[in-house]
């Protein structure tokens, strides 16, 4: 049998360690992302999942460098793309990077197109900038990448304005602007949440073969579970601004090792079990800017320990590739 | 596109008619205009004879016949005052205004738009503290006030520029500045808040992680879309700088179509009014619909509408 680790290629392309973005505004330091770090894989699908405010959505916009700034800033961390650290780049150098070797996929397709240039103007501006050929050779690119997302009749659509497209027929051209040159990390950020289910399907199943495809490399942020068992390859679960675990699918699915973890699959409704009430976690996720000094899940933890409360746990090690922060695990 | 364009010209045309009507209707509402062409002594023989000469003797809808085919034909009769063809004294006149106006229009799109989009750019600096500063003395000072303290300043104090009259190039520099100051001040408002609601948006973001440079985002991106709110508003001001050149024309005795109606008024020559009332209308229509055909331009979900 062919497991998911196997296929994948050992070479890291995204290495991103003790990566630290905060927000100073007048409540105090907002640490929105507070030292998380992982490696991303060549061909590999990496999941972030978590509920709304714990993160991800400051994740994607660290890796891309798009944090408003000020308030935002990027305080600590590393962030080692195809071998080049881009935290302390420039903005200029960070421009050519962005859309050349890492690409963004963002949530809501009605309203990520420019609405006053046509599709093809859109995709070709992308390849404009990073490829340095002929007018002649622009035009077929995107002809190219947009026949590669499926869009009927190419030929004739580029001249089609976003308005005169459905909401999944836009968010192909978005697709198609992301891998428009070939980039080594594809962000998605929830790509699917304002599609309908049975186009939904559809998109994910494109993005899954332009990964094998390309062997793109894919992070895909999101909070629904269905999606990160059918995407992803390994999954990191964040919680106030932190990776509380991380681990394959499998290991997440089969054997969460943080309350949280459980908590959130205890969530997902299922087809197979028939319960008056959906779980839901008690509590809120802390504010941002008071984080306690222990464990940020304490305060709605079914098993919390006084341990939890004075200090922050360590990341450790459940099993090979495995890990969770928590007291709990030995 | 093509119907789009019949449909706004059409449109126009009606406005026109409607327009047109309405004149008509206030003229005659207003009295019969042979109490101001005849004097005390004239007797009812010379009020009949002068009713044959003007056709006040035919009724309503056949006198508005009469005049929508002069007014076609560019004869709207005769002035009173001047006593010669009122299309003749207006074409003397239309130059003046139509520069002043012209002027007037350039300073407001050339101030506010820049200073619009540098504000948003910088919000919350000294820029964007100096481009509120502007708009708030462009909207909050009367024109007839403002035109008067300029020229206090500029002419009387500094001896810059000529007070008042239209002699030299650069005595067209205060009525142009007094005339477009207000709509400065309104398209820097537009372009500021329409850009700032651009800048936040998703297909900012989307051009900033293709690699788009930060120029190229503003003045490319960012600012076609922000051109839509000022564009709807330059149909108005290029309409309300003709009519605002009333106050402003006579304050610095500027020899044109708004000091023309005042005068006009202060006669009761009615023939002369109506024709500059027309010639009005027709500039703001004229505007209105050179404004539509570039609105489809900039914007294509109008052109596909």
């Amino acid at each position: 049998m062919v497991t998911a680790d196997t296929r994948i290629d050992t070479e890291v392309v995204l290495s991103v360690d003790d990566l630290r973005t905060h927000f100073t505004t007048r409540w105090g330091t907002v640490k929105a992302v507070d030292g998380i770090s992982f490696d991303l894989r060549r061909g590999e699908t990496l999941g972030i999942v978590g509920e709304s405010g714990c993160g991800k959505s400051v994740t994607m916009l660290s890796l891309m460098r798009l944090i408003p700034i000020p308030p935002g800033k990027i305080v600590s961390g590393s962030i080692v793309l195809d071998g080049e650290d881009i935290v302390p780049i420039s903005e200029q150098e960070m421009a050519k990077i962005r859309g050349s070797k890492i690409a963004l996929i963002i949530q809501d397709p009605m309203t990520s197109l420019n609405p006053v240039f046509s599709i093809g103007d859109q995709v070709e501006e992308a390849i404009k900038i990073h490829q340095d050929i002929p007018k002649r050779s622009i035009t077929d690119r995107a002809l190219e990448v947009l026949r590669k997302v499926n869009i009927p009749a190419a030929e004739s659509r580029v001249k089609d304005y976003p308005h005169q497209m459905s909401g999944g027929m836009r968010q192909r051209v978005v697709g198609a602007i992301g891998i428009s040159c070939q980039p080594q990390v594809l962000i998605a950020d929830e790509p699917t949440t304002s599609l309908d289910v049975t186009i939904q399907a559809q998109y994910l199943k494109l993005l899954k073969d332009i990964q094998k495809e390309s062997d793109l490399s894919i992070i895909f942020i999101t909070h629904d579970f269905g999606i990160v068992a059918k995407m992803c390859d390994r999954v990191a679960v964040m919680y106030a601004g932190r990776i509380v675990e991380h681990g394959s699918v499998r290991d997440i699915f089969n054997n969460p090792s943080h309350p949280y973890t459980e908590a959130l699959l205890a969530s997902v409704p299922r087809m197979d079990r028939v319960v008056d009430r959906l779980y839901s976690i008690e509590g809120q996720p802390p504010p941002l800017h008071d984080l306690p000094v222990g464990c940020a899940f304490a305060n709605r933890c079914p098993v919390v320990m006084d341990k939890c409360i004075e200090t922050y746990p360590e990341i450790k090690a459940v099993s090979d590739g495995h890990t969770a922060a928590c007291w709990k695990v030995e | 596109m093509q119907k789009y364009l019949v449909r706004r010209f059409i449109l126009a045309l009606v406005t026109l008619l409607c327009v047109s009507l309405i004149i008509f209707i206030m003229s005659r509402v207003s009295g019969d205009p042979r109490h101001i062409y005849l004097d005390d002594y004239s007797t009812q023989e010379d009020w009949d004879r002068m009713g044959e000469v003007l056709g006040l003797d035919k009724p309503y809808y056949e006198q508005y016949g009469i005049f929508i085919k002069g007014a076609v034909r560019g004869d709207f009769g005769k002035s009173v005052r001047e006593a010669r063809p009122v299309t003749d004294v207006v074409i003397e006149r239309a130059p003046a205004t139509l520069l002043l106006g012209a002027v007037a229009f350039s300073f407001s799109i050339l101030i506010g738009v820049p200073l619009g989009i540098l504000s948003a750019v910088k919000r919350g600096t000294m820029m964007d503290n100096f481009g509120k500063f502007i708009a708030l003395i462009g909207q909050s000072a009367p024109p007839f006030w403002l035109g008067i303290m300029l020229m206090f300043f500029f002419a009387v104090k500094l001896g810059m520029v000529p007070p008042y009259g239209k002699q030299d190039w650069n005595s067209i520099i205060l009525p142009a500045v007094t005339l477009g100051w207000y709509y400065a001040a309104a398209n820097l408002r537009l372009v500021r808040s329409a850009m700032l609601d651009v800048l936040d948006s998703e297909y900012i973001k989307l051009a900033r992680a293709k690699g788009v440079n930060s120029r190229t985002i503003i003045m490319k991106h960012a600012f076609r879309n922000a051109l839509i709110p000022p564009l709807t508003f330059a149909g108005v001001t290029i309409g309300a700088l003709v009519t605002g050149s009333l106050v402003v024309e006579t304050v610095f005795a500027w020899p044109g179509l708004g000091r023309l109606a005042i005068e006009a008024l202060f006669a009761f020559d009615y023939p002369l009014l109506q024709g500059v009332v027309i010639t009005f209308t027709l500039l703001y229509v004229t505007a209105a619909f050179i404004v539509d055909v570039l609105y489809a331009y900039v914007d294509p979900r109008i052109r596909y509408a």
